[in-house]
Parts: structure tokens; C-alpha cells; sequence
């Protein structure tokens, strides 16, 4: 029984393993099951529109194979061991998505040991892009957003009361909220740390509500969960006692926003991206997903991401005419700028290998009969991740 | 089934997983990640076996022990700074031991769904507290930053997991001659029957709870060397060793190859993990479908596991066989 299995398995790896010499192997790990398991579509989907769009400006000969794994959400051991397989039965040349933390800070040493060039596609911790040298992020940080938002909010109100995910990120908007909204003159009236998974969200927002604070600063993982915290927000009364609900755009993703319904109006969050942007980039994207994928369908910011992040690929195997080189390809990202992608100019830190872009306010209103994150103004551009640009300092 | 009065001495079938584990690591290199975490599992399905198989004690918590070791080999490398393999075997085989002996001690008093419902509470209570205890176990981040030493200062653990193979495989071989050594002995025997009667291994005078406590403690011990092994081979623990879901996953691939029998706990990990593995690459999107499909066929045409199934299958045929060779003998 064992044994045929394994011969089994032999002969499809050799089978497999045929593949044409001209090929860059990009191992690409999202989540599909789990908490979250319906967000990786929207990256894979990105990645896939990019490479159909753009396939004819690589080098000719040059094929892209995309190698698709399943990491069952926040999951940092399996992450880990498909990371190790990807590069050592596949021989990726690149890796690439990541939605939760903790698993990209399990798969940042097999980066390092392998030099296979990681491109972070989601996960927003600041620290982890000091991990390995062959991480470059195209995506966001929590700091990039929460930041600047406790600055707006700290000149509206004069208390806050934060409620964040009890994991990396969560820590990381706390922190960056926090800071800044003290710095502005605010006064936080409680910060409470819930578990990662499903936690009973009246409990924690009946507190609030007790509280009384002028505003209430949620981060949680963007998707189900977020329309969960806006269900019992509502239901409990937290909008009509005078409490403000704001947050980073996770808690409003464009594609949760016809689930949570009409009370999600008027949140007001912080962001680098939305599908109602109104850029001419942002509009070619948002149609060629709508005709790709269906009129009902629309890209999140995860998509934004995966697009972007599949430029800066497509740029290294061009510069490289398809034969990618771990350092080189480096070298070639942190010097990368995207002057047209979706959610405006960004570019890559060279000295932190992090993403700069600009960040928007947003409010949550009707465009048209449907829900949308409507950017108010541009609130900070070019923005660097604030807590690597403390540590300099320090 | 095997038991007291079975021939004790080592057949030669028996040694066919050790040649084909060996032929595995010459023939297929590339997977010797996915092979050193069959090992692991191996290790803990045989752990699972011994109080679930033999001496039938139903328990839905088995992962507590898994990942306090896993636990305990990480923090003793990320809070105390020692990085010696063997120590930190040793370390997390003592706390899942003790911790083993202590609720052991306890829960064992009570049976069937009492049983079943405290060794669920005691894993989400360990869930609970490794989620919490953020500053020791990372929380939901997991526990990065386990160092690990070369084995006897040689054999560094690298990235084709070639240590982490034959690291694991002298680890399950040791399991499985200490549970072999077990399950043939009078201790063995005890076991099996205290599961199959338990009032009549009073009556008899046998000291039924004593005897339990003793095989729980054993069990949780090689449990918690499985984690631990899981922890030195990846150098990380995620809090998903933790819960519900390793403890489900465990016992359904000790269903999967057969409960109470040696190689039960051989065959399901296999199996389940190869499948898994399979399908999760031809369908990211589906593949728990797939291994959904897979129990579903086992429970309704092999309730006996896969080993059940060979057994009747052989039986069936040596029957055919007796069947048509007394046929002749009367047709002459």
C-alpha cells in the first residue's frame, strides 16, 4: 500500500517536473479554507488578469508558472512546510501572496536559506519585512494606515477606545493608533485585545458601548469578520448612543460592503485603496475585472495588491530576460516604481524593501444605490511605514 | 488482533515499513519534509492507539500533549537558550508526561462521554492559555525564533529536511519497539482487557485504574515527543498544534488505518497525509472535498480501517481457498 503510493507519487513528480527550461516558477500560497478562505480568489484572480493582460510584453520564450497552495488561514506550520516544498520539489524562483502575519513570519527564514525573493501580496506587520532581505512588500503596513488616522481623528474627538485582533497587526494598529492619537491630544479611554478566531463580539462592544468614547477604532482581519463587528456594532445601539465607528479599510472591504448593508454608512476609515477610487488606472483595472469576471464582481485591495505585486515580478523577469537571479531580482525591486497602479503612484523603499504609497480618507456612502469606500481627500501621500521610519531614529 | 497469546517474536512483515522508509529516503529526496511529518504523525497516531486502541479510553484531546511538547521543546530554546535536540526532547517528554499523570489522574475516574467531554476541555484550556500567554508562546503569531543544534554536533537540521528524516525515523523506531514491547506483554494484555471487560478485570483483581493512569501517561509522553519533533523539524510552533483540529485529524487517520492494531497507526498517517498532500496541489480551491470523500468510503465500506479491510479480505479468501481444497479432498 505504501510503497505503491509512493511510486506512484514518484512517477507524477517526474512527470511533472518536465517542464520547459524557459519557465519562471512563481509559487503563490493564499488562503482558500480557514478563516478568510474566500479571500484568496480575489488574489489569485489578480494575479492571473495580470499575467493574461501582459503575458506578450515578456521576453519571448518565457512562460510564467504559477504554482497555487492552499495555507488554511492563519496557519503559520502548514505555511511554512509548503514554502519548504515550493522550493525544494518545485524550485520556485519566486514566492509570492501571503494573507496572515504569522505566516509570512514562518515562511521569511526559508526565504533567507533558499534566497528565493519573497513578495508579501497582503500581510501588513511592520516588522516583517526586516525577516529576510528577500522579502520586498507591494501591500500595505497597519502603521501606513493607522498612523495618519489617529492624526484626523485626534482633531475630531477627544476620546478613543480601540478594539483590535490579538495578533501581529492588531498590535501593530493599536500601537500606531494610539501613538499618534496621544500626540494629537486625545485621550484613550480603554484597548481591549480580542482572540483571532470567532470571538462572541456583543460581549466586547456592550463594554464599549458603557464606555461611552467618542469614537470606537476597530481593527480586525478584512472579510466575514469585519461585517460580523458592523452586525453587532448596529444591533447593540453603538451608533445611535453617539459613538463614532472608524478603523484601516479592512473593516470596510469593497466586497463585504453589500453583506454588511446600509450600517456600514458613514464609517469613515483610513486606506490605500478602494474600488470606487476614481483614477483612470484604478477604473481600467475595476472594468477589466468586472468583464473578466462577471458585472457582480469587484476587486478588493487584496487584488490591488496581488496586481501590483505581479508588475513588479513581470519587471524583474523583463530586466532579467527570464532567467531570475535571487540577488538581482532584489536589487531590481527595490528600486521599482509603479506609476499607474490602481490605488495611485507607489513605489518600493529601497532601504526597507517596503511599499510607499499614498493614503486616503474615506467614508463609506451610496454611489448609485450601492455601498462604496468614497476617498475624500488624499490624506498623506507618499507615505513610508511610520514605525520603520521611528526605529531610524532611534 | 494482537495480544497476549499471539506469537511475540518479530515477522518478517514487520519489517517492511522500516525497508520501504529507508528506500524512501534514497529514492525521493525531495520529499523528505512531507516524509519526516508522516513519521511525526505516525508517532502520535501510535501514541493514540495505545490508549484509544488497547486499552480503550475515547478521548478527543490527545493534541494537548502533542502541543505542550511541541510548546515546551520551542520556549526551552527561546526562553532558557538551550538548543541541544536531546534536551529538548527530554524537557517536553517530562511536562507532557506530567501533565499526563495529573489530569490523567483525574479524568480516568470517569468514562464513555464524561470521559470523551473533559479531555476536550483540558486541550481548550491549554488552546486558551497558549493564546493568551502571548510574551511565552507568541500567541496567534506562533513561536518564532527555535534554534535547534546539529545532532551530536554533526547532523544540522537543513532545508531538504535529510536530518529531519532520520531524526524522526530513530525516534518512531523507539516508539514502536517500547509500544511493541507494551502491547505483547502481561501489562498489554491487561490493557485489552480492561477494555473489553471492565468488571470482570476488577473482579478479577487487576488495579483497573492504576493500570489506566499508567498507559495515559505513557501515551501522553510519546505524544509530547511527537510535538517536540514537530518543533525541532520546523523550527516553529504554530497554535495550531493546539485544539480541536489535530485531535479530530489524528484520530481520523488512526480510524483511516485501522484502531488497536500496531500498523493501524502506520498505514492512516500515510495514507492521509500522502492524500492530502495530493490533492491539496491538483485543487487548492477543493481539496477538502476530496479528503472528505476519501473517510467517507472508509467508514461505510471499511469500518474496520484499511487493515480491516485487508484482514477480511484475506479471510475471505483463505476461506474460498480451505473451501475448494476440502471440495477436492471429498471429490477424491
Amino acid at each position: 500500500m505504501r510503497l505503491t503510493k509512493i511510486v506512484a507519487l514518484a512517477a507524477f513528480a517526474l512527470v511533472s517536473a518536465a517542464a520547459s527550461a524557459q519557465t519562471v516558477k512563481i509559487g503563490f500560497i493564499t488562503s482558500y479554507s480557514g478563516l478568510n478562505g474566500n479571500l484568496g480568489p480575489y488574489m489569485e484572480r489578480a494575479v492571473r488578469l495580470y499575467i493574461k493582460q501582459h503575458q506578450k510584453e515578456l521576453p519571448p520564450g518565457v512562460k510564467i508558472e504559477l504554482i497555487i497552495r492552499d495555507d488554511t488561514g492563519p496557519n503559520p506550520d502548514k505555511a511554512r512546510q509548503l514554502a519548504q516544498e515550493l522550493v525544494v520539489r518545485d524550485k520556485v524562483d519566486l514566492l509570492a501572496g501571503v494573507i496572515f502575519t504569522p505566516n509570512a513570519m514562518s515562511m521569511a527564514p526559508i526565504a533567507t536559506e533558499a534566497k528565493v525573493p519573497f513578495v508579501i501580496m497582503n500581510a501588513g506587520t511592520s516588522v516583517i519585512t526586516t525577516r529576510s532581505p528577500y522579502i520586498a512588500r507591494v501591500s500595505f503596513t497597519l502603521w501606513q494606515s493607522s498612523y495618519p488616522l489617529g492624526q484626523w481623528a485626534a482633531k475630531k474627538y477627544k476620546t478613543a477606545y480601540t478594539l483590535v485582533s490579538d495578533f501581529g497587526p492588531g498590535h501593530d494598529a493599536e500601537t500606531a493608533f494610539m501613538q499618534a492619537f496621544k500626540e494629537g491630544g486625545g485621550n484613550i479611554v480603554a484597548s481591549v485585545r480580542v482572540p483571532l478566531q470567532n470571538p462572541d463580539w456583543a460581549a466586547y462592544l456592550q463594554r464599549v458601548k458603557d464606555a461611552k468614547p467618542d469614537t470606537l477604532f476597530v481593527f480586525i482581519p478584512a472579510g466575514k469578520t469585519a461585517t460580523a463587528v458592523m452586525k453587532n456594532f448596529s444591533e447593540l445601539g453603538l451608533g445611535q448612543a453617539g459613538i463614532k465607528l472608524i478603523g484601516p479599510g479592512d473593516i470596510t472591504t469593497d466586497e463585504e460592503l453589500p453583506n454588511m448593508g446600509d450600517v456600514a454608512l458613514g464609517v469613515t476609515t483610513m486606506f490605500h485603496y478602494s474600488a470606487a477610487g476614481d483614477r483612470p488606472a484604478n477604473k481600467a483595472f475595476v472594468a477589466a475585472w468586472k468583464k473578466e469576471y462577471g458585472a457582480n464582481e469587484t476587486p478588493n485591495f487584496l487584488s490591488a495588491a496581488s496586481w501590483d505585486g505581479t508588475a513588479m515580478i513581470f519587471e524583474a523577469i523583463r530586466q532579467q530576460k527570464g532567467k531570475i537571479d535571487p540577488d538581482k531580482t532584489m536589487a531590481i525591486f527595490k528600486s521599482w516604481k509603479f506609476a499607474n497602479s490602481p490605488r495611485g503612484p507607489i513605489s518600493i523603499d529601497p532601504e526597507t524593501r517596503d511599499i510607499v504609497q499614498n493614503e486616503y480618507l474615506r467614508e463609506v456612502r451610496k454611489v448609485g444605490g450601492q455601498l462604496a469606500n468614497v476617498e475624500l481627500e488624499t490624506f498623506a501621500a507618499a507615505v513610508k511605514d511610520p514605525w520603520k521610519e521611528q526605529q531610524k531614529k532611534k | 488482533m494482537s495480544g497476549y497469546s499471539a506469537d511475540t517474536r518479530i515477522r518478517w512483515t514487520e519489517w517492511l515499513p522500516w525497508v520501504a522508509a529507508g528506500a524512501f529516503f534514497f529514492l525521493l529526496p525531495e520529499y523528505l519534509s512531507l516524509g519526516a511529518r508522516i513519521l511525526i504523525f505516525i508517532l502520535f497516531a501510535l501514541s493514540l492507539d495505545l490508549i484509544l486502541g488497547y486499552a480503550g479510553i475515547i478521548t478527543l484531546g490527545h493534541s494537548a500533549f502533542f502541543g505542550l511538547g511541541a510548546y515546551t521543546a520551542g520556549i526551552v530554546s527561546t526562553q532558557l537558550a538551550i538548543n541541544e535536540p536531546f534536551v529538548q526532547l527530554a524537557a517536553a517528554a517530562a511536562v507532557a508526561a506530567l501533565l499526563g499523570v495529573a489530569t490523567g489522574a483525574v479524568i480516568l475516574r470517569t468514562r464513555a462521554l464524561t470521559l470523551l467531554m473533559l479531555t476536550l476541555a483540558i486541550t481548550a484550556i491549554l488552546l486558551e492559555v497558549a493564546n493568551k500567554a502571548t510574551w511565552l508562546t507568541g500567541g496567534a503569531d506562533g513561536l518564532s525564533g527555535v534554534k535547534v543544534d546539529p545532532i551530536l554536533g554533526f547532523f544540522r537540521f537543513d532545508l531538504y529536511g535529510r536530518t529531519a528524516f532520520l531524526y524522526c525515523l530513530i525516534a518512531l523506531f523507539l516508539g514502536w519497539w517500547v509500544v511493541r514491547r507494551l502491547i505483547y506483554s502481561p501489562f498489554g494484555a491487561m490493557l485489552t482487557g480492561i477494555r473489553e471487560n471492565t468488571t470482570r478485570m476488577h473482579a478479577i483483581g487487576a488495579p483497573v485504574y492504576w493500570r489506566l493512569v499508567l498507559v495515559y501517561t505513557i501515551s501522553a509522553t510519546m505524544a509530547g515527543i511527537a510535538g517536540a519533533l514537530l518543533t525541532q523539524t520546523n523550527q516553529f510552533v504554530g497554535l495550531n498544534v493546539l485544539g480541536l483540529e489535530p485531535s479530530g485529524d489524528i484520530l481520523v487517520m488512526l480510524i483511516l488505518g485501522g484502531v488497536g492494531r500496531l500498523y493501524g497507526a502506520f498505514i492512516g498517517p500515510v495514507v492521509y497525509l500522502i492524500a492530502q498532500d495530493y490533492l491539496a496541489k491538483q485543487y487548492p480551491e477543493y481539496w477538502y472535498f476530496g479528503i472528505g470523500t476519501l473517510l467517507i468510503a472508509v467508514v461505510l465500506f471499511a469500518p474496520g480501517g484499511i487493515l480491516g479491510m485487508v484482514d477480511k479480505l484475506r479471510d475471505k479468501w483463505l476461506s474460498l481457498y480451505k473451501q475448494k481444497s476440502s471440495a477436492r479432498a471429498s471429490a477424491r
